[in-house]
Order: C-alpha cells, then structure tokens, then sequence
C-alpha cells in the first residue's frame, strides 16, 4: 500500500513536470488543416446548442439544468470539466461528465436514463448530451485537468480504468496499450499518443469533445471510447458504464497539468 | 444495463470500501472489481459476443505483466511461448509460400470482426497498420518493426532451397501465432485465433519472402 501510493505520487509528480512534444511531421498537413479551422470550427455550433439546452425547461418536468450539480455544487458550470470524472454523493458512484448530464436529465427534468443510455450516439436526447458536453467543455477550455482522487472510490477507479487500459482480448489480442502504450507510434499515418501518462496540452483526453471533420460528427468522450472499443475488437461498451468511466478516469488523472483545447476540431 | 446488475455492481463497489475502509483496496480486489465492472459494461454487438473478452492465459498474464509494468519472467516468457508453439498449424500441404499479390491486398486491409462488419466481411491482416513493407506504399504504421526487405535481409533468394525452410517455418509460425517467439508481442495470432486462414497466411509469408515481392525489391 504504502509503495503504491509512493508510486502514484511519483507518478503524479512526473506528471506536473510532464512532457509538452512538438508536433511532428507526418500530420503537419493535418495540423495546419486544423489550424485554418480552427477560426471556425463547427463545435461552436454546438456550444451554442448546449448552452441554450442547459438553460431550457425541458423534459416530463419542464426544468432546466440550471441546478445540475456536476462537482463544483448546483449550476457551476465553469471549471467542472477540468475535474471529471469524480465521486458523487447523491449516486454513490463516480461520474464523467456525460454521465453526470444524464442524472441531471433524469432527475431535474425527468427523462428517462435508462432509455437515453439506449440510445445510438447522434440520435434523439444523445445529441442533448453532446451539446452540453461541448459547451461545458468549452467553459473550461485552456484549464488544466486536475482530477480529484480523495475519494476511495476515485483512487479505485482510477486502478480499475489501469487495468482495463491494459486489458488484451478480443481475436486480436489488442488492448487500450498495444496502440497507445508507447512513444512516437502511429496507426498507417495517423499519430498515436501514449495515454500512459499525461500526453501533452490538447492532446488525448484533453482534447475531446472534439468535431470530427472526416464525418461531420461531434463526437464526446463517451463515443470516443467506444469508437476504440469497437476498433479493438471488443464488444460494445454500454453509455455511461463503468468500465468508461473507469477509463476515463485513468486518462484524466493521468492528464493531470494538461491544458484543455476542448471541443477539439480532428480530421 | 439492467438493473439488478448495476444494483449488484454497486454493491460490490462498497463491498471493496467496507473491507479496505478509508484506504485503497488490495491489488486481488481491485482485479475482482474490474472482472465485475467489465461484467456488468459490456454487451454483445453485432457479430461481437462478450465471449471473447474471455480470453486465454497467455493475454491474463501479459495484462497483469503490462498493470505491474514489469516485463514477465523468463521462465513464465519460456512457458506461455512454448505452449503457443505447440498450437501452431502448419500447411497441411507443407506448401508455405501462397501469391504474393493476394498477400499484398491482405496487408492492406485493416478489416474484420469489429461490430459494424457482418460476418460476411473479409478479415484483413492488418500489417500495414503497424509496418512497413512495399516501399511504395508510404501510409504505414511503426508500432512493429519494418518488414521492407525482408526475405532480402534475411538471405532468402529460393525459398524453395533447403536453406531456407528454417526462415519460411519461422515466418509462417509468427504470422500464425507471433506469441510463440514473443510472450507478449503486441502482433495478433493472425492462424491461432482464426483472423486468417492456412491459404491467407500462404499468401502473407510470399508477400515476405518471394523473391519477387515488392517487399523484397
């Protein structure tokens, strides 16, 4: 126990120190891509969009959100991105943010969680989920990720999403580390970060929600994962499981000191 | 989710805290809440089943190895490397070398059994994701080491000379089950876990070793 936590602080500290890497050639194309559009990447369509729903009446109880407590008490929504998934109280569960939205939605204004976790990704109430998502990620846009890890339930979610981050299965063996466990790798052209330790401003977790200019789609954090998942070859994870949450509490912590660029704008 | 099992869940959850109270539970229940918590996430899709997350020892070991973040013993290496030799097939017609053409389309491909391929879908090999091998193909990937020449590099002018049977054996058993050389190697057991078949990997040891392969120019 005791060498555990000397590791995670060692960990914690070399992450604080953490590596900023330049940009490297093989996507220079693709990052000046992004940078012309960065002026007017369509995620701030979304914003709008999000921020609008969060002020909305909406839902069986026609209330906003606007008493949606995710973290920091009822109605902050500034900084809150910058420290999911935490632990909460009320659910006795840790929550992403997307998560924490759905309770919100489920007991602010009575919609039904189990339905909208059923949901495909960009259809009905998901979309609700996706513009709030990006627009309290951009409440938080340049902040740094400082996760909590207090609780015990944090602390286990984190060594949870670590051991799922490393989790061969599936016909190819594949797990989160055989593309994202080293250094200056790339899947054909496209560069892979290493995601076990903190990557870099704006980059891995600290850059979704993101617009993906490939499909037209904004994608969460919630499809991201999945979208690995099914890449990986591993079955489908439910929205807002815990083993998401669970990883995405290992990439956020171990994002910590990262500036966010979220909504994102990729390829 | 259904209920009952996120109810379960939960319950297991706090069972872990009862236990290690304040303090971060022990490293055997952490494995045991993430077994539940992969349980209770996971559904099948498509054409993929939550069976296949039940994978075999030689993945339990190398995860555990990789969460630990230290390399396996030798004689653990030794063993799991031993028993996947065993499983390899090798061509039922001692015939290893296929088209190198056909080889290269495979290599190309990156596709197959995730959820949104049907069970129709031709499984790809992969290769290019992860290596170089025709130099004129410039959209690859370097998690693996590259293969541009390499029957050339390894002195593969006839592959159908006595000389070169232990290099047309060895390419066929890691394209079949690279664990059998590499514990824990990050490459996929292309034969062992069916991704492709005896004719397909015919086809990807001529991509590697005809003398006449783009790879080999």
């Amino acid at each position: 126990m005791n060498r555990q936590l000397a590791s995670a602080l060692t960990m914690a500290a070399c992450m604080v120190f953490g590596f900023a890497h330049a940009q490297k050639t093989s996507v220079q194309s693709i990052e000046e891509y992004r940078a012309m559009l960065q002026d007017g990447n369509p995620a701030e369509l979304f914003e709008a969009k999000g921020e609008d729903l969060w002020k909305q009446q909406r839902g069986p109880k026609k209330t906003s959100l606007e008493r949606c407590d995710l973290g920091k008490g009822p109605g902050v929504f500034k900084g809150v991105f910058l420290e999911l998934p935490r632990y909460f109280a009320d659910t006795n569960r840790v929550q992403d943010m997307e998560s924490r939205l759905l309770t919100c939605m489920e007991v602010l204004q009575g919609f039904n969680a189990a339905e909208i976790a059923k949901t495909p990704f960009g259809k009905g109430e998901q979309n609700t989920i996706t513009a709030l998502a990006t627009w309290l990620a951009g409440e938080s846009k340049d902040g740094k990720f400082n996760l909590p890890q207090q609780h015990p339930q944090e602390k286990a979610f984190y060594e949870v999403g670590k051991r799922l981050f490393f989790q061969r299965a599936g016909p190819h063996d594949f797990s989160c580390a055989s593309c994202h466990g080293q250094d200056n790798t790339r899947i054909r052209l496209q560069d892979l970060p290493n995601l076990t330790k903190n990557p870099g401003d704006g980059i891995g977790f600290a850059a979704w929600p993101a617009y993906r200019v490939s499909n037209g789609q904004m994608w969460g954090m919630q499809q991201r994962l999945n979208d690995c998942y099914r890449q990986q070859r591993f079955p489908y994870p439910g929205f807002g499981s815990d083993a998401t949450i669970a990883l995405g509490t290992y990439l956020g912590v171990n994002s910590k000191g990262a500036a966010s660029i979220a909504p994102a704008i990729k390829r | 989710m259904k209920f009952q099992s996120k109810a379960l869940l939960l319950a297991s959850v706090s069972a872990v805290f009862v236990v290690g109270c304040a303090s971060l539970p022990g490293s055997a229940d952490l494995d045991k809440l993430t077994a539940d918590i992969v349980k209770a996430s996971f559904r099948d899709e498509g054409i993929v089943k939550v069976a296949v997350l039940d994978t075999d020892e030689t993945n339990r070991v190398c995860s555990a190895a990789d969460v630990a973040g230290k390399p396996l013993d030798s004689a653990t290496a030794k063993a799991i490397e031993a028993a996947n030799l065993k499983s390899i097939k090798w061509p039922s017609d001692g015939k290893f070398l296929g088209d190198w053409k056909e080889g290269e389309k495979l290599a190309q491909s990156g596709r197959g059994l995730t959820w949104t391929d049907d069970a129709k879908t031709p499984n790809g090999a992969n290769c290019y994701n992860c290596h170089q091998l025709d130099k004129k193909e410039i959209s690859f990937g370097t998690i693996g080491p590259s293969l541009y020449n390499y029957g050339k590099l390894r002195g593969v002018t006839d592959p159908g000379s006595p000389e070169a049977k232990a290099m047309l054996e060895y390419t066929w058993g890691k394209v079949w089950n690279s664990k059998a050389y590499n514990a824990c190697s990050n490459m996929p057991r292309a034969g062992h876990m069916g991704i492709l078949n005896e004719g397909q990997i015919r086809h990807i040891v001529a991509l590697l070793l005809d003398p006449q392969s783009p790879v080999n120019q």
